[in-house]
This record gives C-alpha cells, structure tokens and sequence, in this order.
C-alpha cells in the first residue's frame, strides 16, 4: 500500500450531506474486475450530462480544482454501499485525503486500506475548511499524519483523532494481510479451541 | 461476571488475537462472497501466492449482476462486463474450492436469502460480506456486517477481520403493531426518528414485543436496513422461532450437535442489567404504513402526511431537502398518496423473502396493475419455487406482474433492470439515493403490501384502505 505521510494540495469543496457511494460511483462502474481506472467516473451523474459532456459547474470540472488532492465535504461521508469502488475512484483521481464531519464506518475503514486519509473535524472547523477550499488555487491545505493536523494557508491549525494502528500502517504503508499472517499461531490456537467448543459451526 | 450485552457475548466468543491498544482480530464463521465485489480480492490472493485459509466456510454465489429474465441461461442477456464479473466468480469459486451455487442451480438467489436458506447462517457466527446489507444474517442472532474488497482478500486469506469493538445500541419496539404495519415499516421508522448517521459507530439490537412478534422474514427485513441507518451490524436475540427455523436446513447442526448448538444458543441475549451507551425506543402502536418521498432513507413519513419542505429541516438538511424535492420532481404540501407512480418493484434481500410474496399477493388477489410496469423478483430460486406451490406466482402474473428469475434486479439496477429518467418506482428495496435504480430514476421505499397497493391504484396509496 501506498504511504502516507504529508500532503500540501488544493483542496475541492463539495458541501453536500449525505453523500453515498451511488453518487462517488456509481454502480455501472462496478462492472470491472480490477482496482484501477475509476477516477475518471468518480463522481460521474454530477460530473457528466446524459451525453457524456463535462457539467462545467460541478467542482472537479472547474480549472482550478482539476488537480485537487482532498475533498472537503458535508456530515455523513460516504454513506450506503461496502464498495471499495469508491475509495478506489477517489484515489485514482488522485485525491488522497477527505476531510468532513462523520464518515459512514465501512467508506471510512475502506479508504484505510487503499492510502488514503478521511479526517473526521467538528462541523465548525469543517466550514473554515470549507470556506479555504473555495479559494481555489490560492489556498493550499496542509495534513500531517504523524502530528496529526489540518493546516491551512492562514496559519489556522486543526488538530484530529485518528485510530493509533491505522495511523501506524498508513504511515509505513503496511499490508494488513502480511501482518496478520504474523499472527498465524494465534488464529490457530484460536480455531482448535472453537472447534472444541462449538463443533457445528 | 459482569453483564454483557448479546454483542458482547458473541464478540468475545470470536476475538483470537488482541494488541495492547485493542486492536482485535475477530475470527470469522461465515463468509458469503458475490461477483461484484470480489474479483480484486481473488486477483490479490493469487499475486501473493495465497490460498483460501478456509474454504470451507466461503459461500458463494452470484447474484448482483445476473438477468432475471426467464432466458438468462442465453449468454447474450448479459453485457459483456457483466459475463466477465460472472465467470471470474465461478473460475474463483473453482479454483479455490469454496461451496458455490451457479445461476443454473435452484438454490441461486441473493447472497443474503440464500445463506439463511441453506442454514449457513445460525445464532452466535460472525458472518461477513462483500455486502453492506450482511447486516440481514444478525435477525438470528449473528453478527454480521458488511466489508470492503480489501477486507475480503483478508477473510479469504486469514479467516479473520481486523476491527475494534463498536458501540452498543438498543432499538426497543414496544407494544403491538397496528394492522396493516410490518416489519419494513418498522425500521423505515427507525431510520426517520435516528437518522441515517444515527447508528455509526454501533451495533444494534432490536429487542422489545413487536420484535418478539416478528417472524424470522419480518425480523431479517429489520436487521437488513441496520446499515441505512448508519450502524454496520444488527442483532436479534435467538428464541424459538429462530431455532425453528433453522432446524432441518442443509447446513443446520443435527443430532447430538443440534443439542449441543442449541444449549449455546440459549445463552445468547443481552443481560438485564447490560450497559447501553444509546438507546432509542417507539411505541409499536406509534408505527404507521410509511413510505419514503426523498434520496435518503431517513426521508420517511407515514402515507396520511404531506411532501415537506426545506424549511422544515436545519443545518445542512436544509439544501439536501430542497436537492431531494427537485430530483424527486415534488412540491412541498403535495399529499404523499397523490404521487403516481410509474413502476412497481418487488423483491431485493430486504423483502424478497416468501412472507413479503404473500403480503402482496394478497393485496393483488384478483385485481389488476394501473402502473406501466410492475416485476416480482423472487430473493431466491427456492423462494420462486415455494411462491409457485401457494398459487401466488399465477396471482401476481393475472395481475399483470412479470414474474423473474432470483437475483438483485432492480434494487440496484446493475442488469437492465432499470428505471429511465423521470421514472418512478415503488420499491421494496433499501435504498432511494439518487440514480441508485436507474439514472435520473425516482425511488420510493416502502413495505411489500404497500407497493402492491400502489401497483393497484396507480399511486402512493394506504393500503389499510384495501385491507
Ligand atoms: S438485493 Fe440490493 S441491497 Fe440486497 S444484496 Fe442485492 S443489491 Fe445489495
């Protein structure tokens, strides 16, 4: 998995509530066997018309939010469906951190595995945020994992809560599978002792 | 002992490994796979050299992708992608060695009916899924939720899921459901009064009389929408109907093991005296037939009240409500059971059991459809086959329903079951976000019964004035 450690980038705003894994995108994207090459649907029903035309409004069809590398967004990020197809949209993109108020608990444990940062802020610090990404390319947002803060080109410095064994394996962009497999004896010993004590199953 | 809840105690049951700062390995019993989100998972499994650590235990079958129309065995009703998605599966299925049911198998049907169906699910597992809507399994008891494609390569190569223990949540539903009331209405209410965030974090346990009352299909309709309601698991404490369910299935423990199953079983529910960190609680009576008029489940109103308006809401609702209403093509004010609808669909994990075929049945017995289309979609070949016996296929076809093939159909609308622009469905499916059945598709959720109402008069109706 890919590392991270910093990220200093335009930021794009999108302050909708609710935004499910329809709408990061959706389901005829499902269709493909691989993990890559999604960024370009990522959002696709409020990024294109029906024709397949660029909606020249919509935030990531603007000049200046085309390279974005985080999203500021509304509560409840990522609601609906366990597809890691939006994680992996996102990325491909080349957005690599989100930040908003709350997170659906699958999106929010999906991005973990693919490199990428969603940071939960209270809705306050969420607008300030928000207000900075609309300045477009003039303001750059700042994240640091290892301290742990959102900073942003005014000197504002925000601080958040992350998980202390995500934070470790997104720093050293850790396999879970190899580490778990470290822990073979365990999820043996494990097995020997349930098989003893519920044989059915 | 300190009192536990039933999440605690099956949560226990399962931990093989915990770090210092409670990071958990939780051991898995059941893992049911799909087309749709694991090809990734097989691919990253073969790159590494790794095998399936417990194939027996890994339940496949398609469902998301594949026709339900009678000539799907034609590879030509699929898209080309589709077909792809479909023999990667029966290839891994293969390859790997796990228990599998092909669209040619009677068996076949979606992953969260077949499990029960098949007694793969029973009270105390963990189960998992490629799925949100896993949360279906935990109406027996289990705890079951759903996972992302990195986190089935790790249950295909370890067995385990690495996790953290969630909050404990309590739904209480007291007193008795009025007529006419069921299970979707139910936890479509729970949603509207927590909200679709009001679950993160936690897991529920619906518990209370009109719980109790449920029958197994009634109580997996409410585990089902656990995750709409932001929560990644809901639980239901075993009993005798749960039991009586389970015996005799396929996969179900016999003998001496039944026995010895069943005396675990029976220590499985939250003692008195267990520490809750939220809980809500509505009176049954309270609960009426509800439909939703918005793109979030949490948009939900009995069928007597009106559209609301933007103004009604604050805080970032505000917006959402006014995007809602225009997407939805809806004037604040307009009573509910005005809205004409277009379609009808019946089916998904959330009411595509035998239960939900009868209730609409019953409201179609002898009466014909007003709406342009309308499909039943069986949640399984087996259930299809059981609806053929009562005579309720031949009531829903004089009707003027078509009558599918299993599979998810409709509820997402990967096949070409599908809603055009501008459409509008009456669905028993789970979810009404904007495009989920179709581009430009407007979705309104509600219980089989009233669906099938709908399907008679042409719009939104209250079905106790068909009963
Ligand atoms: S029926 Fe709908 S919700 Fe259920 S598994 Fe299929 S797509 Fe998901």
């Amino acid at each position: 998995m890919e590392k991270f450690e910093k990220l200093s980038g335009i930021a794009a705003p999108l302050p909708l509530i609710n935004i499910d894994t329809d709408m990061i995108i959706p389901k005829q994207f499902l269709k493909t066997i691989k993990r890559s090459g999604l960024g370009v649907n990522l959002f696709d029903e409020m990024r294109y018309d029906d024709a397949g035309n660029e909606i020249p409004d919509f935030v990531l069809n603007k000049p200046q939010y085309r390279d974005a590398q985080i999203l500021v967004a509304g509560d409840n990020f990522g609601c609906g469906s366990s597809r890691e197809h939006a994680p992996w949209a996102i990325k491909d993109f080349g957005i690599r951190c989100v930040i908003a108020p709350s997170y659906a608990d699958i999106f929010y444990n999906n991005c973990f595995k693919n490199g990428i940062l969603p940071i939960a802020l209270p809705q306050e610090q969420v607008d300030v945020l928000m207000k900075e990404a609309e300045k477009g390319a003039n303001a750059r947002i700042e994240v640091d994992l290892e301290a742990q803060t959102v900073s942003t080109s005014e000197g504002q410095v925000f601080s958040f809560e992350v998980d202390a064994f995500k934070k470790h394996c997104l720093l050293e962009g850790l396999d879970d599978i190899g580490l778990t497999l470290e822990k073979a004896a365990a999820i043996e010993s494990f097995e020997a002792q349930a098989a003893q004590a519920r044989p059915w199953v | 002992m300190s009192p536990k809840t039933l999440y605690d105690k099956i949560w226990d049951a399962h931990v093989a490994h915990e770090a210092e700062d409670g990071t958990c390995l939780l051991y898995i019993d059941r893992h049911l796979v799909h087309e749709v989100t694991s090809p990734q998972a097989f691919e990253g499994l073969r790159m590494a050299g790794r095998k399936v650590h417990a194939p027996d235990k890994t339940i496949a079958v398609p469902d998301h992708n594949v026709p339900t129309t009678l000539d799907r065995a034609n590879a030509a009703t699929m898209t080309e992608d589709s077909r792809i998605q479909v023999e990667a599966l029966d290839k891994n299925a293969r390859d790997f060695g796990i228990h599998y049911y092909p669209v040619s198998d009677v068996r076949q049907g979606i992953v969260h009916i077949v499990g029960p169906e098949q007694g793969w699910t029973l009270p105390g597992m963990t189960v998992v899924c490629g799925d949100s809507h896993t949360a279906t399994h935990g109406a027996f008891g289990a705890l079951a939720h759903g996972i992302g494609t990195s986190e089935v390569e790790h249950v295909l190569a370890t067995q385990t899921l690495i996790q953290r223990k969630g909050k404990n949540m309590k739904v209480e539903i007291t007193g008795k459901l009025r007529p006419g009331v069921t299970a979707k209405d139910i936890t479509l209410s729970v949603i509207g009064a927590t909200g679709t965030a009001g679950g993160t974090g936690y897991v529920i346990e619906y518990c209370g009389e009109a719980i109790r009352d449920l029958s197994m299909e009634g109580r997996m309709t409410v585990c089902n929408m656990a995750i709409e309601g932001g929560a990644r698991a809901g639980l239901i404490a075993p009993d005798e109907k749960t039991y009586e369910y389970v015996k005799g299935r396929p996969h179900a423990p016999k003998g001496a093991q039944w026995e010895a199953a069943l005396n675990w079983w029976k220590t499985l529910y939250s003692d008195d005296d267990a520490h809750w960190d939220k809980v809500v609680t509505l009176k049954g009576e309270d609960i009426a037939p509800v439909v939703t008029w918005g793109t979030s489940p949490e948009d939900v109103l009995p069928i007597t009240a009106t559209v609301p308006a933007p103004e009604d809401f604050s805080g970032g609702k505000v917006d959402a409500a006014r995007r809602s209403l225009e997407y939805m093509g809806l004037k604040p004010g307009q009573k509910l059971s005005d809205i004409e609808i277009d379609t009808v669909f019946i089916g998904s994990c959330t009411n595509g059991r035998i239960e939900d075929l009868r209730a609409a049945a019953a409201i179609l017995k002898g009466k014909k459809i007003a709406v342009k289309r309308a499909m039943v979609v069986p949640g399984s070949g087996l259930v299809r086959a059981q609806a053929e016996e009562e005579g309720l296929a031949d009531i829903f076809i004089e009707a003027g329903f078509e009558w599918r093939l299993a599979g998810c159909s409709m509820c997402l609308a990967m096949n070409p079951d599908q809603l055009s622009p501008g459409e509008r469905c009456a669905a028993t499916s789970n979810r009404n976000f904007e495009g989920r059945q179709g581009r430009g598709g407007r979705t309104h959720l509600m219980s089989p019964a009233m669906a099938a109402a709908a399907a008679v008069t042409g719009h939104l109706t209250d079905v106790r004035e068909m009963m």
